[in-house]
């Protein structure tokens, strides 16, 4: 992730195209360029940038080849993505995969509380359903595998995690992450009735604070 | 004040939609929107309704309802018998529905999904811009049940409007072009011709979500798991078992099977119509 990348792109279709991007950290630095850009109107028209875990899907563009030789010449540096809000997730850490989480990072089940809300994590990418952020922060030794089995409901709040990612279950689905804990007001993370309905948006940074007694919300 | 229909039979299934919505795919939010949105379209137009309102989209056994007043519907996309309290009445063109008659949208004789537009349009609340119903993150209004009642917007003025109009016929094979998919190189030469030369068959398991076929698998030649990127409408995407799948409007916005190939979007409205069992040919376009 050090020093600067040209982006290579590939096409999607009659209006789109992937651009790929060496890991997470180059893919954030180039997704939140394309939207300073954007807003700057330095972009030709696009309806949808929506990053994934290496790669930013531009779509709706009305001339994809032309995009691709522009995007092509970009010169993508990560590291000044460290600003911004931060929202604040409170949990209760009483999952009920903790203790198998606990021992495949070989500390007491007390401690996966504390190792987890010591990091400041950052949306990835959504998908699966709407309001549901994969959050890439965890070492790569705290990496955990998905469960052999998915569960068939997996209840709204839960907090997961599998591979490099943690998440919160925003509504409940079946899922086959390992459940660490529960936010109490999972309604927050997705509220058609707002103007911004989700409340983890790419980009966005995340720390997980205990939910007993602290208040929770987004701060500065 | 303006009138109300109650959904008196639903069908297999009978949701609402318009053009969709466009803008949210980085929050895992579909587009959405009429499958068979020509078909939309036009069933609008000869009401003299903006072209996107709302309608309802029926699956192959159509739906049934009752106006509290007098309104004029088309019933278009694939073709039905239509009746109006028991009485035969166009299918294609505009139908006088009176206060309290019953507009019934028979089993499709062609084709999966007719469109009633209504003068006035389907008044759901939109949520994010969009009326439409979506099955896969369950935004808009829920699939219509028996007895569900659904309000109307006001009508336009009366406008000259066309007596008739052209409606394509559902295919009886179902061509589809398609430029090659950021993926295509995690296929084996050999599954790239079998993709383009071999006919595959619509699977009765297609829905709103994706166009499933049934055919010869497709070989891959990395075996690697793909990081979940973006999945654009028209991704032909490949699972384990092999088989091609045709993103439709409540397809996931990121996904993690590679996708071999991109069907063009004007050709998704003939897949949306494309009953099972039909034969479904890829061409390089």
């Amino acid at each position: 992730m050090t020093g600067s990348r040209t982006v290579t792109t590939r096409p999607a279709g009659h209006r789109a195209l992937l651009v790929e991007l060496p890991d997470a950290e180059h893919t954030a630095a180039f997704h939140a360029e394309l939207l300073r850009r954007r807003a700057a109107g330095a972009l030709p028209p696009v309806e949808e940038i929506v990053p994934g875990a290496r790669t930013v899907l531009v779509d709706g563009a009305a001339d994809p080849e032309a995009l691709a030789r522009e995007l092509s010449g970009w010169k993508v540096r990560p590291g000044d993505e460290d600003e911004g809000d931060v929202v604040e997730i409170a949990v209760r850490y009483d999952g009920p995969d903790l203790a198998d989480v606990a021992d495949r990072w070989g500390v007491a089940p007390d401690d996966v509380a504390a190792l987890h809300m010591s990091r400041t994590y950052r949306v990835a990418f959504c998908g699966f359903a709407p309001g549901f952020g994969y959050l890439t922060g965890l070492p790569e030794e705290l990496h955990v595998p998905r469960r052999t089995t998915p569960r068939t409901r997996v209840p709204a709040g839960a907090v997961a995690l599998a591979g490099p990612y943690s998440a919160v279950y925003p509504r409940s689905t079946p899922g086959g992450w390992q459940l660490i804990g529960a936010m109490p007001d999972p309604g927050r993370l997705w509220d058609t009735g707002r103007e911004r309905a989700a409340l983890l948006t790419p980009g966005t940074r995340v720390r997980f604070v205990p939910a007993d007694g602290v208040a929770a919300g987004a701060t500065g | 004040m303006t009138a109300k229909l109650t959904a008196v039979r639903c069908g297999a299934l009978t949701t609402v939609q318009d053009a969709g919505r466009r803008g949210h795919a980085h929050l895992g939010v579909p587009r959405s929107g009429a499958l068979d949105a020509p078909a939309m379209r036009l069933a609008n137009r000869l009401l003299g309704n903006h072209p996107d309102a709302a309608v309802l989209e029926t699956t192959l056994t159509g739906c049934a309802l009752r106006p509290d007043r007098a309104v004029t519907a088309v019933v278009g996309g694939a073709p039905c018998p239509v009746t109006v309290d028991g009485r035969p009445a166009a299918w294609g063109a505009p139908v006088r529905v009176p206060a309290g008659a019953i507009l019934d949208v028979g089993t499709a004789s062609a084709g999966v999904r007719s469109y009633v537009a209504v003068a006035g349009g389907i008044a759901v609340e939109p949520v994010l811009g969009s009326r439409s119903t979506d099955l896969l993150s369950g935004l808009g209004p829920d699939p219509l049940r028996d007895g569900d009642v659904v309000p109307l917007g006001l009508p336009a003025r009366p406008v000259a409007l066309p007596s008739a109009a052209p409606w394509p016929a559902p295919p009886t094979e179902l061509v589809l072009p398609v430029r090659p998919g950021p993926r295509a190189d995690w296929f084996s030469p050999a599954a790239l011709r079998t993709l383009t030369s071999a006919t595959y068959r619509v699977s009765p398991h297609s829905n709103r979500i994706g166009l499933r076929t049934e055919g010869p698998a497709l070989e891959r030649a990395s075996t690697g798991e793909l990081p979940s990127e973006g999945m654009v409408l028209g991704a032909v995407q490949v699972p384990p078992d092999g088989r091609p799948v045709i993103f439709l409007h409540d397809h996931p916005t990121t996904g993690g099977y590679p996708v071999v190939a991109v069907v063009a979007e004007p050709a998704l409205a003939a897949a949306a119509q494309a009953v099972a069992g039909t034969p479904v040919r890829f061409t390089p376009g």
